[in-house]
């Protein structure tokens, strides 16, 4: 007879009956019931109420028994702590039972119950049974307190139950020392601040000698450690390698992840190194005889390997290979690593593979395919041609989806322009087929970009028909036919741009396109390092950084490489390089979906700083200049104070919007200080695919600066990041990552009026997008030093403004007595006099702005009343409303 | 680190058993995993790790559960489909109700079906196919359970999928069949197993041959009073118990190796690998200590013999008894070995051997009449041995009919569910050249659907015989109470996987 009679038994009245059997005489009965009972949760009902009754069960020599009732505990001890109570006595019992088996089973279970109470009477026994003669006891013990530190981690910390694990590290049994690597390191890992885990020559002795035991969490405790030179890396490598030959795949990955992460201290001419990176790629290669899912873990991390070291696996690239019966998720991962590998020794190969897989059945396989062949166009120089002639026998199929795939076509062209125009002619043959948005851009992009070679040699009719057409009617339908508020802006900025000043809009709009590099769709090299060292892990299968995961409820701890502090040169250490790189690196293809933006984007350049526009063509990004927008009509912009290009005092670009109130310049340098006010978040992450920017505005010596923050909220590793000019930041920045930038702003030039008249718009360029947004900046960062008035010019002053130009406000809930007002309003509002009439304070005070307007001011007060009035005399009124939201936010602060 | 609970599922997504081993994540997220599944798949983006939130599916398919005696099938090309909907033929043929059945990777194409019995023996289909159709016959097929771990955490992936593997072997060696059947009919003993394989999301114990000393399906075998204690589990050698008594003592050596190949339509190799396994059958008393010695290239230059014959191991593997770091010094494969049936290690050689069985084909389509085949096979191993257990299988367009073959040698059978022909040759000599011709009529009307190509397979076994030379040069057999024990070896090459494209 078997178990599945006990399902069927359920009816109705099943819960009385249960109890009924539960408390029967008979041992036998009481067992059945316990079975059911068991049945029951299986099928996912409720039957917490019998609790009661199955505690009185626990009391049982049976074994089997009381795995079943312990069973029960778990799961409901949770929803019924004062119950679970009860059974405590009964654990502590159990704890100290002759049977091995039972001791190991309530150490087992009481960690599983997550019951805070239930704890404190639980550490006596257990620590008892991490002493236990029994190894099986030992290791059950061991990962208990890991269980127990997920329940009250102080408790853990106090009673020594760490130093009890570090003692089971040196345990004579495998399994003990596995477990309680596993149980540090669980817990180190939920509490990155405690150090815990430190790891100290000595622990990493203990460990490295362990190593044969239990191998992954060791690997992986291991791979944690950062060795202070190369031979003490060399050491712990010599005892890694053997692991490779594990049979276990998991075991493999661990000691790859420790391998890649010591190869960095190792010195590049030893020959140890040069042996390790040929150790390395015969494991490699055998993790793909695996299980479907287990190959496709490791081809998820051998894509990383591969980014990062291709020289590991360069000889291998026929291993991946697809095969028929492979899983569709295993085909698309192995493209991908071939894409990686390909170069001049293996292009014709792996083109007549991509090419046999176009005319496969799965159509995500065989669009991939053909975006493949395009990528190794791009890739191989010098086999461009042979790719390029792949393409067209491709497009010829004229099959659907195959000739979507033109979008490589166009990255291709940008790549090498005026070389596979005869491409075009095809490409304009299945025109029809062309039906998917992406294809459509490209393929507009493509037919423009060659037209427009050609367009010195059409006759000036033509050019000034085709220029006509195409600038009016596509603006014209852009702004007034289009309900797209992008496509509309984008749309007015041009036309701006093309009514002010044509020279400029040429510059910005047919600009040098930046270079299209070899090496595409690669992940960004600091997340790079990030993942190696997460070799193994769910981060490296989805290629996000770890962060992304919820560890714990604690803090995050990231992990990068080690940098190689030997006799090699700065430029081996892979953080060193960035920066570099980033300059010199031609900018990588912007994902497919922005045509429009690398259209136009991309070629954008400021249009005023004429002297730098070539520098700024190689810059990865551009903060898309100023002078743009200022067209369009708005207040501030970012200056150019060259941050980068140190010897250009190019002219300033900002001008202040406010009408031409402030159209005058800054004067004098004067003592540093003002009111600051708290970083705003202008641009939630949400709105500019994950950069986020905060920020604020100052007044240091004469000059404005805006403060700001940014932030990559994204989860993307590619978030290479930067401001051109008039600023740049040519670090990519990390996921989580913030850098704060300090922009000079400047009040010259132009302007425009805004509303509200602090308004500021600003955009901001990155490698995805560019993005706009507005924030206000608060008036007093143009309050000047020198707004001190004299006693007499002042009353004479108040006396000549007229009164209707005088304006009242409240300024409410404010607890600040005069003085302390006006010690607060120390920020270039100064205070002239101080009178007290009818118990009143009054505040006399007087500010000047950077155009040179007289702001006066009189700050009634009174004494037990947080409301103060507030009058203001000003020549030009509409300025007020904002000096009063100033006096408001400082106030208030 | 690892697995927050496991899962094992029902077709539908329902689960069977599940065990929540560290309660940071709440045992309802699995509804959200069947419904993602469906998606994925639909989308064609289907992965063995899925997520929901902060919750990551990591999950795996026990897929050899299916066994098929079809009687006549009138639509051949469905036959994958017919496959399927019998696996839920078996489950809806009492409740008359609609059910959803998943394909996913089988080999039958991706899909979803929707199925309703209409009668006792007719169920109704409706699929991605969107065609109408009725089976008639009788079907015995199980289920599949999947088989899913969820974790909030950054896990460590492969070490989860080796786990699921690992706890199905464990399951199918307890159990014979891992179905819906056998777990809820020993629903004890799977959640004692849960207990046993993993704690606290660590993996424990795996091994079934030790976890069967402690946990019986005999329940009443440790409810005599006094415990029984596991000593495997807790021995320094964790995988032999002590005290191990045989009359005779011999050890069995099987040298087995696979060649895998890939060829591409033109002709030429891409891929040709040897896969080695040493497998071997332990009959030793007490406790002795192994000592393997292969004629290993680098061995034989470490100790000046470079002369002699040798191959060049390309990665080695060995079971955990392996001490590796001495392996890794002097090239000595020594150890202690658990006692029965196990692996002791594995090698890969990508050395290119000429291919052992070598396929040339020529597959004329006619389109709406008629696709003829011919297939010619070349043994270019040693005269000597001879193959065995030849089969090749050679693709057809799944609408063919009326099969004719000749061949030179052995039999051809038309296998409509597979859409292939199975040309098998019992035994087939080194050098020698067969011929097989096959005839098939084509439908007038076309299907829709593009087909893919798939590859000529072939199988065979040519024993005594290794493709890279491989020698087991002796088998040291060291123990206290010294007695003396025999070492056999055979050695046997095989296909792997063998797949020659066609054009």
């Amino acid at each position: 007879m078997t178990d599945s009679k006990y399902f069927t038994t359920n009816k109705k009245a099943e819960i009385f009956e249960l109890k009924a059997e539960l408390n029967n005489e008979k041992k036998e009965k009481r067992k059945e019931a316990v079975k059911k009972v068991i049945a029951v949760i299986t099928v996912g009902k409720d039957v917490s109420s019998v609790f009661p009754d199955i505690v009185n069960c626990m009391q049982t020599d049976n074994l089997k028994l009381k795995k079943l009732v312990y069973l029960y505990l778990m799961n409901y001890a949770k929803s019924q702590p004062d119950m679970a109570i009860i059974a405590v006595n009964s654990f502590v019992k159990d704890c100290e039972d002759p049977n091995l088996l039972i001791r190991a089973l309530a150490v087992r279970t009481m960690g599983c119950i997550w019951v805070d109470k239930i704890t404190e009477y639980l550490s006596e026994p257990l620590l008892k049974c991490l002493e236990d003669e029994d190894p099986y006891v030992r290791k059950t013990a061991a990962v208990c307190v890991a269980k127990l530190h997920d329940i009250n981690a102080q408790m853990v910390e106090d009673q020594g139950f760490l130093d009890s694990l570090w003692g089971l590290i040196a345990d004579s049994n495998p399994m003990v020392v596995a477990n309680a690597v596993a149980a540090l390191s669980e817990i180190s890992e939920s509490h990155p601040n405690s150090n815990l885990l430190n790891l100290n020559t000595q622990n990493i002795n203990k460990l490295r000698t362990a190593l044969n035991k239990g191998q992954i969490f060791m690997l992986d405790c291991l791979s944690n450690y950062n060795p202070k030179n190369d031979r003490k890396a060399q050491s712990i490598c010599e005892r890694v390698t053997p692991q490779l030959s594990h049979a276990n795949s998991a075991v493999v990955l661990s000691a790859v992840k420790v391998l890649m992460k010591f190869l960095e201290l190792l010195s590049k001419d030893s020959d140890y190194y040069n042996m390790l990176l040929k150790k390395l790629a015969p494991p490699l290669v055998t993790l793909m005889s695996g299980e479907s899912e287990v190959q496709y873990a490791s081809l998820r991390n051998i894509n990383l390997i591969v980014q990062k070291r291709p020289e590991i696996l360069k000889q291998e690239i026929k291993v991946f290979f697809v095969k028929y019966n492979d899983p569709i998720y295993i085909k698309l991962e192995k493209l991908d690593i071939r894409i990686h590998l390909a170069s001049q020794a293996n292009i014709a190969q792996v083109l007549a593979e991509l090419k046999e897989y176009a005319t496969e059945v799965n159509v995500d396989f065989v669009r991939k395919a053909v975006w493949a062949t395009g990528r190794c166009a791009i890739k191989v120089e010098q086999s461009a041609e042979h790719c390029v002639s792949t393409l067209l026998d491709l497009i010829k199929t004229k099959v659907n989806y195959v000739v979507q795939e033109v979008i490589v076509v166009r990255d291709i062209f940008r790549k090498y322009s005026n070389k596979y125009e005869s491409i075009i002619a095809t490409l304009c043959e299945n025109l029809d087929l062309l039906d998917e948005p992406d294809a459509r851009s490209a393929m507009i992009w493509i037919l423009l970009e060659s037209f427009l070679e050609g367009f010195h040699d059409e006759n000036t009719q033509v050019q000034l028909t085709l220029l006509t057409e195409l600038v009016q009617q596509m603006l014209n339908l852009a702004t007034q036919d289009s309900d797209n508020p992008d496509l509309r802006e984008r749309g007015y900025t041009y036309w701006a741009l093309l009514s002010a000043d044509p020279v400029k809009a040429k510059e910005v709009v047919l600009s040098e396109k930046p270079l299209i590099s070899q090496e595409t769709e690669l992940i960004e090299p600091t997340a790079l390092e990030e993942l190696i060292c997460h070799i193994g892990s769910l981060a490296s299968v989805y290629h996000k950084p770890s962060n992304a995961f919820v560890e714990g409820s604690h803090g995050i701890h990231r992990k990068h490489l080690p940098i190689h502090h030997g006799s090699t040169d700065a430029g081996d250490s892979p953080v060193g390089t960035t920066t570099a790189t980033n300059l010199e690196q031609p900018q990588v293809i912007p994902p497919q979906g922005d045509l429009l933006g690398s259209l136009l984007n991309l070629d954008l350049s400021l249009p005023v700083n004429v002297p730098q526009v070539s520098s700024m063509q190689m810059g990865p990004v551009d903060l898309l200049g100023g002078g743009l927008d200022s067209l369009v009509g708005q207040s501030f912009i970012p200056s150019s104070v060259p941050a980068t290009f140190a010897p250009s005092p190019t002219p300033a670009v900002v001008r202040s919007g406010l009408n031409d109130l402030f159209a005058l310049s800054t004067g004098i340098g004067m003592a540093p200080g003002g009111y600051v006010a708290p970083k705003a978040v202008w641009l939630p992450s949400v709105k500019a695919k994950g950069l986020e920017i905060s920020g604020t505005f100052t007044h240091r010596q004469g000059h404005i600066y805006m403060e700001m923050n940014f932030t990559n909220k994204a989860l993307q590793h590619r978030m290479d990041f930067g401001i051109h000019t008039p600023l740049a930041i040519h670090t990519p920045l990390m996921p989580n990552q913030s850098i704060d930038v300090s922009l000079p702003l400047n009040t010259l030039g132009p302007v425009m009026k805004m509303e509200p008249l602090n308004n500021l718009q600003v955009a901001v360029k990155n490698n995805i997008d560019v993005f706009y947004f507005s924030c206000l900046s608060p008036l007093n960062v143009l309050f000047v030093e020198d707004g001190k008035m004299e006693h007499q010019v002042f009353l004479a002053t108040w006396k000549n403004i007229p009164n209707e130009n005088e304006l009242q406000f409240q300024i409410k809930e404010c607890h600040l007595n005069a003085d302390a007002v006006s010690s607060e309003l120390q920020n270039n509002v100064y205070t002239i006099a101080k009178r007290n009439v009818e118990g009143q304070d009054i505040l006399y005070q007087s500010l000047k702005l950077t155009n040179g307007i007289w702001i006066l001011a009189e700050l009634r007060m009174q004494p037990g009343n947080p409301n103060y009035t507030l009058s203001r005399k000003c020549r030009a009124p509409e300025v007020s409303q904002y000096i009063y939201q100033v006096h408001n936010s400082i106030l208030k602060n | 680190m690892s697995a927050s609970a496991v899962f094992i599922l029902d077709v539908k997504g329902k689960p069977l058993i599940s065990r929540n081993y560290k309660g940071d994540v709440a045992m309802s997220k699995i509804e959200h995993f069947m419904p993602l599944l469906v998606q994925r798949e639909e989308e064609g983006a289907l992965a063995p790790l899925l997520s929901h939130g902060q919750v990551h599916f990591l999950w795996i398919k026990h897929s050899n559960l299916y066994c098929i005696h079809p009687t006549w099938c009138p639509w051949r090309w469905v036959w994958g489909l017919s496959a399927m909907v019998a696996a839920q033929a078996k489950r809806g043929w009492a409740e008359d109700r609609s059910c959803t059945a998943h394909l996913c990777g089988l080999g039958w194409g991706q899909g979803q079906v929707e199925m309703r019995v209409v009668a006792r023996d007719r169920v109704e289909v409706r699929g991605l196919y969107s065609i109408y159709f009725a089976i008639n016959g009788t079907f015995s097929l199980t289920l599949l359970p999947l088989v899913v771990a969820t974790t909030s955490k950054n896990a460590n992936a492969s070490l989860v999928y080796s786990f699921l593997y690992k706890t199905i072997e464990v399951f199918c060696e307890y159990f014979k069949e891992l179905e819906e059947e056998s777990i809820r009919d020993n629903f004890v003993i799977v959640y004692e197993l849960l207990d046993e394989l993993m704690d606290f999301g660590f993996p424990q114990t795996t091994d079934s041959k030790i976890l069967q000393e402690y946990i019986t399906q005999q329940s009443n075998k440790l409810e005599t009073g006094k415990s029984r204690v596991p000593p495997t589990v807790t021995n320094a050698v964790s995988w032999r118990s002590e005290g191990i008594k045989y009359k005779k003592n011999e050890v069995f050596i099987d040298v087995i190796e696979s060649v895998n190949l890939l060829v591409n339509a033109n002709g030429s190799v891409l891929l040709s690998e040897i896969v080695g396994t040493i497998k071997l059958k332990v009959f030793l008393s007490g406790m002795p200590e192994l000592r393997l010695g292969l004629n290993d290239r680098v061995l034989f230059e470490l100790t000046g013999r470079s002369k002699n014959k040798s191959v060049e191991l390309e990665d080695v593997k060995f079971h955990q008894c392996v001490r590796l770091s001495r392996f890794d010094n002097d090239r000595t494969i020594s150890f202690i070995p658990p006692d029965g049936d196990f692996e002791l290690m594995s090698y890969r050689l990508s050395t290119q051997v000429k291919p052992l069985i070598w396929i040339e084909s020529v597959i004329e389509k006619f389109s709406h009449s008629r696709v003829e085949i011919m297939v010619k096979a070349k043994g270019q191993f040693k005269k000597q041995s001879v193959a065995n257990g030849v089969e090749i299988s050679v693709p057809v367009p799944s609408d063919a009919d009326s099969p004719r073959f000749k061949t030179s040698v052995g039999s051809a059978k038309y296998v409509p569910e597979k859409n292939v022909v199975i040309w098998s040759i019992k035994s087939f000599p080194g050098g020698k050249e067969y011929l097989m011709r096959a005839h098939f009529g084509l439908p007038s009307v076309e299907k829709e659907e593009v087909e893919g190509r798939p590859p000529i397979g072939v199988k065979f076994e040519i024993p005594y015989f290794t493709v890279s030379g491989i020698q087991v040069r002796y088998m040291k057999i060291i123990e206290k109470s010294g007695y003396q024990a025999l070492p056999w070896v055979r050695y046997i090459t095989q296909s792997g996987d063998y797949q020659l494209r066609t054009s």
